[in-house]
């Protein structure tokens, strides 16, 4: 009698009990397609930082660099008797961009920290080619001074070039910017290559430069063999080439120098606590949480975030508000027209509770198919952000410090003849910036949430029936003239 | 069946109070048939209700096989109601959603019957009203006396010790009025019932064994 009752009243006011339906489903397509687009960016932004610092690296060590340290590189050639315009230059030098550094026995130090997994060190380096001959200046009259005065003008060729070097700790593979790179052809470091002058070549770079499995390349003037090409996930900033990080620390000068730390906590629940330990650790150096780089994220990927997480969701759960409270006042509505129905029911011995069970039966039949809908629309939404979302950047800024004073330095002019300097080490690149794509997909704890979200509705419109309808009494109901 | 001792009741109406029984004494033996006769607004229905346990009196006692119901809790009240007190209205008061059956098997649904036998009962109490070949249409579908033969056969179904009747053949056509009245004369003497029944129209009260004229809240047995 239950279900026929219900099924029969839900017929007969199946335009209000669609509005209604119709008014929780739009809600709860909005909550979850908010929750799909929300879980997209944080997917998005898990990328992001997948790429830049690799997949199993929660923590990362970095050093703000001393003042003053920024002093130019020098290629060997200047003050040297014959260095004059029309001297041939060909450097090739191996230099860190403007980062502070960190001794290795801090790694070892890290890692015996309670709570870390494992801990690695890295070089991060830029290699300079400078090639061609030092230009000739002639100077028609004035000063003469050197790279003042007006009306000089230089004649000369000098070409360069740069591409990024990671030195990588291949003890510990599982951090690092190469865990995250999927090798596509020859292979990957073993522990036997630590001195070897082996390189592994990022896929897009290999293409540019023509590079392929048993290419040679010249790299701080020394010849590696390139036994890998490896890509990392799309929109990431890769370094160019990998090499052993003892073979890139010989060929900076930085033995014993790391100038990242990537660390791996034992467990999400850990990493604040790890983060507290490297820091009282290292009191000095930077560290940087992958929570704590979330929140450094500019760019429209941010921007995307801001208006999943706030705009979005006040608006769904303003929506989600408003179809309750209309499905409660149409509930209410409802009793009242069957006043003399549910009077008679009460005269024919029917309790209240039967009473307030039908009601509320039939506003739970009504939240549920408002539910299905309402998933169907969110999934229906969560395609339509993945097909229309433009590709979002996100930007992180370098959180070396490398804005600090005596660290990022231009790179400096030629100087006179028989003076000639090479160009100062060149500032790094302080910003990453990373494109991904967006792709908002629904859940099962969204779905899940949304079944509950429409029972509750239907729960709540039939409280309200309900109570009114509890609250009849029969004779009054009786005499109501309809 | 019946003792009411000095009932009376009383309702707000703004600032005044509406006395609508003042005092009504009341004796009524197991199968004895009663017609409460009077003009409107002097409380027939109101009495009605008290007798159905649909409304409370401000005072006195309302007994029903030795049970005061003026006393019980609701739920007790509803009780009663559900398994010994059937009703008849002037309105018919079908579910309009359910069909002749369905509507018969509604009284059933308190007492717990499971639902085949719930169907059995009903098809057998349509049948026993002549509508054994209406079962499934619905009240929009049934004519005024159809439909007030429904409502008997759902006041039967439960096999009541008591049937209340307010104004059953208000809404009817004289004929209709006729074979109702008939109807219920012959349920009456058939299932050993105690029935009450208000109205205003002297032809049904004339059927009756005893005839209650309510005047003013006070009710005047003739017999």
């Amino acid at each position: 009698m239950f279900f026929t009752y219900l099924r029969r009243e839900l017929r007969r006011r199946r335009r209000q009990a669609s509005f209604i339906a119709v008014g929780i489903a739009v809600g709860i397509g909005l909550v979850v397609t908010v929750t799909a687009a929300s879980g997209g960016v944080k997917d998005a932004q898990g990328k992001v930082l997948h790429a830049l610092y690799g997949v199993g690296t929660d923590v990362t060590v970095t050093q703000s660099p001393k003042a003053g340290s920024g002093a130019p590189a020098g290629f060997g050639f200047r003050g040297r008797s014959g260095a004059s315009g029309g001297t041939k230059i060909d450097a090739d030098s191996l230099v860190n961009p403007s980062l502070g550094t960190l001794s290795s026995s801090s790694v070892t130090s890290i890692s015996r920290l309670h709570h870390v997994s494992t801990a690695a060190g890295g070089l991060t380096l830029n290699d300079m080619k400078i090639s061609g001959k030092i230009p000739k200046f002639s100077s028609s009259g004035g000063s003469g001074a050197p790279g003042g005065g007006g009306g000089g003008s230089f004649r000369g060729s000098i070409k360069s070039s740069s591409f990024t070097v990671s030195g990588v700790d291949l003890a510990t593979g599982k951090v690092g910017p190469l865990s995250s790179g999927k090798l596509k052809s020859g292979a990957t470091f073993t522990t036997s290559d630590a001195h070897s002058d082996v390189a592994v070549v990022d896929a897009n770079y290999a293409t540019q430069k023509k590079l392929a499995v048993g290419s040679t390349m010249t790299i701080a003037k020394t010849s590696f063999k390139v036994i890998g090409i490896v890509s990392v996930p799309q929109g990431s900033s890769p370094p160019d080439v990998y090499i052993p990080l003892a073979r890139a620390q010989s060929l900076a000068g930085m033995s014993g120098k790391v100038n990242t730390i990537y660390v791996a906590a034992a467990s999400a629940a850990n990493i604040s606590g790890v983060s507290r330990e490297i820091s009282g650790l290292l009191p000095k150096a930077t560290v940087t949480t992958s929570s704590s780089l979330a929140s450094e994220v500019t760019g429209s990927l941010s921007s995307a975030s801001s208006l999943a997480n706030n705009l979005g969701k006040w608006l769904a759960i303003a929506v989600l508000i408003a179809a309750f409270l209309l499905a409660s006042l149409l509930t209410m509505s409802a009793v009242s027209r069957r006043v003399r129905e549910f009077g008679t029911l009460k005269a024919l011995g029917w309790r209240s509770r039967r009473i307030v069970g039908q009601v509320m039966g039939e506003s739970i039949v009504v939240g549920i198919v408002g539910g299905l809908v309402g998933v169907a629309l969110g999934f229906a939404g969560a395609a339509v952000v993945s097909q229309v979302a433009p590709s979002l950047t996100a930007s992180v800024g370098q959180t070396t410090g490398s804005a600090t004073p005596g660290g990022a330095q231009a790179a400096g002019g030629f100087g006179p003849p028989g003076g000639g300097g090479g160009p100062a080490r060149t500032a790094a690149s302080t910003t990453h910036s990373v494109a991904v794509h967006l792709t908002a997909s629904v859940t099962l704890s969204a779905v899940v949430l949304a079944v509950v979200l429409a029972i509750a509705g239907g729960l709540i419109a039939g409280s309200f029936g309900g109570w009114r309808a509890a609250r009849l009494r029969p004779a009054a109901a009786l005499a109501r003239v309809e | 069946m019946y003792t009411l001792a000095n009932v009376k009741k009383d309702y707000q109406k703004g600032r005044d109070t509406v006395h609508a029984l003042a005092g009504v004494d009341l004796v009524l033996e197991d199968r004895a048939w009663l017609a409460i006769q009077g003009p409107t607004g002097q409380g027939k229905s109101t009495l009605l209700q008290i007798l159905g346990g649909l409304d409370r009196p401000t005072s006195g006692t309302v007994e029903l096989a030795g049970q005061n119901l003026a006393l019980m809790r609701e739920s007790q009240v509803t009780q009663v109601r559900a398994a010994s007190i059937g009703f008849i209205f002037q309105t018919f008061n079908l579910i309009p959603t359910l069909n002749a059956q369905e509507n018969v098997e509604v009284a059933l649904v308190p007492l717990g019957v499971g639902s085949a036998q719930r169907r059995a009962r009903a098809a057998a109490a349509l049948e026993s009203v002549g509508l054994a070949e209406r079962l499934h249409h619905l009240p929009s579908e049934l004519s005024g006396g159809q439909q007030q033969r429904v409502a008997i056969a759902r006041a039967l179904v439960k096999e009541p010790k008591v049937l209340l009747a307010d104004e059953p053949t208000g809404n009817l056509d004289e004929g209709t009025r006729d074979d109702i009245m008939k109807l219920l004369e012959k349920l009456w003497q058939d299932h050993g019932l105690t029935l009450v029944l208000v109205t205003h129209d002297s032809t049904v009260a004339r059927r009756a064994q005893q005839i209650g004229i309510m005047r003013k809240g006070r009710l005047a047995i003739r017999s």
